[in-house]
């Protein structure tokens, strides 16, 4: 039987027909979702996309948090199902609790396009197996809401927890606190990230290099061997 | 009919470049004196039946739970015309 992950599309959404690829290049099958369907077809995991859902009205991230499908993702992530949030998708984990925190207008109040390079603080995530913990890899950041930001309760436990997922290296970009650049639950299927993994998996595009493969290739060999 | 107000804020220890950049633009166009700026939103929202405890306590919790995100912003709940 073949690995489906599902992506959502959501009205606003961009990044999704770059992580339909992904998941195909990472050799698992591409399934598109609905925003307005409840249903997952079948899905073994599913990943939130970067873009603008809903226009980011009120805040990013609020509206689409209450459409049909976020119903069925939040249930299922609670129950173990791996969820991959993508910028915009790390925004929708973090306004529907999935992940602790929120995002923030960048300090510099500027759209950020670039490659940014990360470090790997969690290699043992159902999206991270494939890295090493410790392990320097560059991912493009497009984002103007990028701000991680969470009580300092929640941040010291995020540290304590090993959470703390991906940290961003040689300059924060955005003013995150404490350098968080993505996070993890404690269970470790639920993983957010601001940089997009689905834009660095072909050498001819992105930054030239493949280092987001990993997220696709880590989530199909767990779930293969499920 | 009655209009209920909701504004949201930022939480103070919350850092509000925008609240920012506004205060940091007033010299320049002549306006002098204000330490400080923060940015908001505010909610207008025209009730159906009357802005008794009970439609209160209902808007209380949609602020809560949709038009404000608690974990970064506080909310305030207040009617401003009664009819």
């Amino acid at each position: 039987m073949t690995t489906r992950i599902g992506v959502v599309t959501f009205p606003g959404s961009l990044d999704d027909r770059d992580a339909l690829r992904a998941v195909k290049l990472a050799g698992a099958e591409p399934v598109s979702l609905w925003h307005r369907d409840k249903d997952l077809h079948q899905v073994d995991a599913v990943v939130l996309p970067g873009g603008f859902s809903y226009g980011d009205y009120l805040r990013a991230g609020a509206i689409s948090r209450f459409s049909p499908v976020m119903e069925t993702v939040i249930g299922q992530a609670k129950a173990g199902m791996p969820v991959l949030g993508i910028c915009n998708g790390f925004q929708v984990l973090t306004e529907s609790h999935l992940l602790p925190g929120a995002m923030l207008r960048n300090n510099h109040l500027h759209f950020i396009c670039k490659d940014q390079k990360l470090r790997v603080e969690n290699a043992d995530t159902a999206w991270t197996a494939d890295y090493e913990s410790g392990q320097e890899i560059y991912i493009p950041l497009k984002n103007i809401d990028g701000r991680y930001t969470a009580d300092e309760r929640t941040l010291d436990e995020l540290e304590a927890e090993g959470r703390v997922a991906f940290r961003y290296v040689d300059g924060n970009p955005n003013g995150s606190l404490r350098d968080i650049a993505g996070i993890t639950n404690a269970a470790g299927n639920v993983v957010g990230l601001m940089p997009h993994p689905e834009h660095a998996v072909e050498p001819l595009i992105g930054t030239g290099r493949t280092d987001g493969l990993g997220f696709f290739t880590s989530i199909l060999k767990r779930l293969v061997s499920a | 009919m009655a209009r209920v107000v909701v504004d949201v804020m930022l939480k103070p220890e919350i850092l509000d470049p925008q609240g920012q950049a506004v205060q940091r633009a007033l010299p320049r166009l002549g306006f002098d004196g204000i330490a400080d700026v923060r940015q908001g939103k505010r909610f207008e929202l025209e009730i159906e039946g009357p802005a008794d405890e009970a439609a209160l306590a209902e808007i209380r919790k949609m602020a809560e739970t949709f038009l404000a995100n608690t974990v970064i912003e506080d909310f305030t709940v207040r009617v401003e015309d009664q009819q």
